[in-house]
């Protein structure tokens, strides 16, 4: 298991390989389908919000807000990647994003960015809402809320040990790559 | 008799239903936490295969015992209700529709359903189409509401094939139906979140097609089909699929699949489609019986 710490460096990132598990802690912003078009087409980033050195978590989150006022996330899995393979490379790119969490895999114009800036792709366990969401310990603010609705906004979450796979690093590996050919070539023989 | 629904048991009714929406969104059925329980004992120690079950073992306790969605994306909603003849559908409709909306005010249903028009997110849950209400109406008094929650990532590695189709040599046959199942295993790779279950449809039409695939999970994971064939064919494809590699999320592993359910109907002459729905390990699907004042009789999984 290796420990990251936001905001992540260069050197920490390209030091990451295909098939190690990592706990990340520090900050991480979501962001996923409407974000993604947003940025794609120009938007800006709002006031405080910096993707520098930073990780995107795709994630559309349940989020309550408590009697006093505050934000709590009571699940947050990852959503699909691939849906954000027409952006994820140009904003890896523009943002100066160093890892995007996720699942299911990229594809290879993000993979080719990972290796050309020094990015990785951080692959969280589908569907752990809750293991996830205890990973998140504070909100630390929400952007675009009106604008995309809850699942779509950005949020700044504050997360401790949260557990992913590095599934597509900065040498220009991917597992997903692998795991498909492997089963491709598994399959042929069983026809 | 009269079926038209008094406002008391409305009243019950409405709970029945929240209750019904909260467990299945917190709850794993038995019958799944158990095949993925026998696959984390399959899996290679110390392989990142395990460790994601691990995981995921761990988030069917916590989300139970916090009374929280297993998964953030709760899915569409679908009920499968069995009632008595003449009894009050608009009503009972009514009442789920104020139900999903209560329950996703309690965080049991995410903010989950977008006007595709306008990407606006009213937050109720409710809309053209959200949720699905499926009647059937039976010869008995009984009412039971089955709900499943499918999300959306492994809604969207569901595949239709048109059979013939030459490029998998994929004939009108049952060998044909298995290259196109297993391909769609293939296309999927770990991205419908699995260890995944299969609901497969041969035949219909594209929309009966992937109805009738869907309704495959109403089945208990671990029974077997009636008929000796699609028996044969769900176990060799279970098998075939877990010695591809593909594994937990994807990462590689034994477990590709926990299950295979497939049916048939019956199709036109000139067509022939296989439809196939993926249902992800956080395979949510719940069902109540209800008596007679419309609080819950019993748990149907």
């Amino acid at each position: 298991m290796i420990r990251l710490q936001t905001p992540l460096t260069e050197a920490a990132v390209r030091g990451l390989r295909v098939g190690q598990e990592v706990s990340l802690s520090g900050v991480v912003y979501t962001g996923r389908d409407a974000v993604h078009k947003y940025l794609h087409e120009g938007g800006l980033l709002p006031d405080g919000v910096s993707f520098h050195d930073g990780v995107i978590y795709h994630c559309g989150p349940v989020v309550m807000k408590e009697p006093n006022g505050d934000w709590k996330v009571t699940a947050a899995g990852p959503t699909t990647s691939i849906r954000e393979e027409p952006y994820q490379a140009q904003i890896i790119r523009d943002f100066g994003v160093r890892a995007v969490i996720g699942k299911g895999g990229m594809g290879d114009q993000t993979m080719a960015a990972c290796k050309e800036y020094g990015c990785v792709y951080l692959h969280a366990i589908g569907g752990a809402a809750q293991v996830l969401a205890e990973c998140v310990r504070k909100v630390r603010g929400v952007s675009f809320l009106e604008k995309f609705g809850s699942p779509e906004a950005i949020w700044e979450l504050e997360v401790v040990d949260f557990p992913a796979v590095v599934t597509i690093d900065a040498h220009g590996n991917s597992r997903h790559r692998e795991i498909l050919a492997h089963s491709q070539a598994e399959l042929a023989k069983r026809l | 008799m009269d079926y038209t629904l008094e406002s008391s048991l409305m009243n019950a009714l409405f709970e029945s239903l929240v209750e019904l929406i909260r467990r299945t969104s917190a709850e794993i059925p038995e019958d799944v936490h158990r095949a993925l329980l026998a696959s984390l004992e399959e899996e290679k120690k110390g392989t990142i295969a395990e460790s994601a079950l691990k995981i995921i073992d761990r988030n069917i306790a916590l989300a139970k015992q916090k009374s929280q969605p297993i998964c953030q994306d709760t899915g569409s909603i679908i009920f499968y209700v069995d009632v008595p003849i003449g009894f009050d559908q608009l009503a009972f409709e009514k009442t789920c529709r104020e139900a999903v909306t209560a329950s996703t005010k309690k965080g049991y249903l995410r903010q989950n359903s977008v006007d595709s028009l306008t990407g606006v997110n009213d937050g109720t849950n409710v809309g053209p189409g959200a949720p699905t209400v499926h009647f059937h109406q039976h010869h008995s008094p009984t009412v039971s509401v089955r709900l499943m929650l499918k999300g959306g990532g492994c809604e969207n590695v569901g595949a239709q094939y048109s059979l013939p189709l030459e490029k998998l040599h994929a004939n009108r046959d049952l060998d044909g139906c298995r290259r196109v199942i297993l391909d769609a295993v293939v296309q999927a790779q770990g991205k419908g979140c699995g260890p995944g279950i299969l609901g497969v449809c041969i035949g219909g039409d594209r929309a009966t097609g992937y109805e009738y695939s869907k309704q495959q999970f109403l089945r208990m994971l671990d029974d077997r089909n009636s008929d000796p064939r699609l028996d044969a064919l769900e176990q060799d494809i279970l098998k075939t699929a877990n010695e591809l590699g593909i594994g937990p999320m994807g990462f590689g592993g034994k477990t590709t699949l926990l299950g295979v359910k497939i049916c048939a109907a019956n199709r036109l002459p000139a067509s022939f489609f296989v439809s196939i729905s993926y249902m992800c390990w956080a395979y949510r699907r719940q069902g109540i019986e209800l008596d007679a004042d419309h609080a819950i009789a019993r748990w149907l999984y």
